[in-house]
């Protein structure tokens, strides 16, 4: 049973950071890269270590992903 | 054209070090030396439950420390650099203001997350979680109040004032425990309770409330810095 | 199933080392970085990974004499401190970029040549 879904996350982590990279839209890429970050936090889970799923669900998902948002906003409002 | 084909023979080399690296992989049957000293005696010495915190806290407590240090001078260089000046301000620039839900839901969870940050790295010797988790959780409720409203103003004062104040109290908890203890960042300055306790684990909460507070504060410093509404030079 | 998360571990590093070197946008090179990061910290965990074993959170103290069945905690300590540099140094390099993007008004890693020989 683990198996599948540790097959499952692997295909969504390696597709999210394959849209991470070649997307032309800055915007996907960062929440592509959000999403790896968060699939990345289960796979902690099963391997059991709660408190590195723990950390990496609050800060590598969700502080990083805002404040890659803040910058590129940003970078867009310089732009216009 | 001479770079990418140099590009693609490192990735290959890499590639191939990852492949030797996976086919000698052996999924681990009995613990390392060191991880198994950790496990037999880490509750009898340390008294905390979750062993992830005691190695944290106490036996790499200095590789914590020197964390917590390049945290506060990512911090301070991020200020530096994008310094702000307040004259600068464009008075006129009209901010749409957030939805009624998000004003609401503001005022209604910013207390209620703080409380789960401080909840978190109480028990960080318990229950999976601690300083740094509680830290981010903290720093997430300032985040959401800049959400709500973009003009708010982190007052500076009170960040330095708590990030100051709880990384002196960490190094001078762990210099009692030079004087009390078997050595820097020892826990056993206090008794060490009943085993999976709230008061337990000596000095360990101690240490960890404060290492939440530095945290909290300086993600809360990051967060705020770059949330600021301030446009870059045209 | 550690196998399988072996695996993914260690194509995220690559995908994020290719990142870094070839892409050409300073903006997405900070999110290579940061895919190589969350890359390393899977391999660590997984090398610590101990077959049936459970959380290093023991729910009594283990007698005299006996290893409870956990699995490794020093790589979960070790990634718990690499996680929050992580956040640390993902938000200095795009500070750079903000302050890059201000002085050459481009993106573009070609158009800033002032250093280059």
């Amino acid at each position: 049973m683990f198996i599948i879904i540790a097959i499952i996350l692997g295909v969504i982590s390696l597709v999210g950071g394959y849209i991470a990279l070649t997307n032309p839209k800055l915007s996907v890429g960062i929440i592509a890269t959000g999403i790896v970050s968060l699939v990345a936090s289960i796979l902690f889970l099963l391997l059991a270590a709660p408190d590195v799923a723990m950390t990496e669900a609050a800060i590598g998902s969700g502080l990083t992903t805002v404040i890659f948002f803040y910058v590129l906003n940003k970078i867009r409002q310089g732009n216009a | 054209m001479l770079k990418k084909i140099l590009i693609l023979f490192l990735l290959a080399g890499v590639g191939l070090i990852f492949f030797d690296l996976f086919q000698s992989y052996q999924s681990a049957s009995e613990l390392t030396t060191t991880a198994k000293y950790y496990a037999d005696n880490g509750a009898k010495e340390v008294g905390a439950a979750n062993l992830v915190s005691a190695i944290v806290v106490t036996y790499r407590g200095l590789d914590t420390l020197g964390e917590v240090s390049i945290l506060f001078v990512t911090a301070a260089i991020i200020s530096f650099v994008l310094k702000h000046k307040p004259e600068e301000e464009d008075k006129n620039r009209v901010i749409k203001p957030a939805s009624e839900i998000l004003n609401t839901a503001t005022v209604f969870l910013t207390p209620v997350m703080i409380m789960v940050g401080i909840y978190i790295f109480i028990n960080g010797h318990l229950t999976p979680g601690g300083g740094f988790q509680g830290g981010a959780v903290i720093a997430s409720a300032v985040l959401l109040i800049f959400l709500a409203n973009p003009k708010f103003h982190l007052n500076h004062s009170i960040i330095a004032f708590v990030e100051s104040i709880s990384g002196v109290a960490f190094v001078v908890v762990g210099a009692l425990g030079l004087i009390m203890a078997g050595g820097f960042l020892d826990n056993r300055i206090l008794g060490l309770g009943e085993f999976g306790t709230l008061f337990s684990a000596g000095a360990l909460p101690i240490i960890y409330i404060f290492i939440g507070l530095k945290v909290g504060a300086e993600l809360s410093n990051i967060v705020g810095i770059l949330a600021q509404e301030q446009n870059i030079k045209n | 199933m550690e196998y399988i998360i072996l695996i993914t571990g260690l194509a995220l590093i690559l995908m994020g080392l290719y990142g870094i070197m070839y892409i050409k946008n300073i903006f997405r090179i900070v999110i290579a970085f940061a895919l190589f990061d969350t890359g390393i910290n899977i391999v660590m965990v997984t090398i610590g990974y101990l077959r049936n074993g459970m959380a290093p959170i023991l729910d009594k103290m283990p007698t005299e004499g006996t290893t409870p069945a956990i699995v490794d905690p020093v790589p979960q300590a070790l990634v718990l401190t690499s996680i929050v540099i992580g956040l640390g140094v993902s938000a200095l390099m795009l500070t750079y970029v903000l302050k890059l993007y201000e002085d050459k008004k481009s993106l573009d890693i070609n158009s800033f040549k002032d250093l280059k020989w």
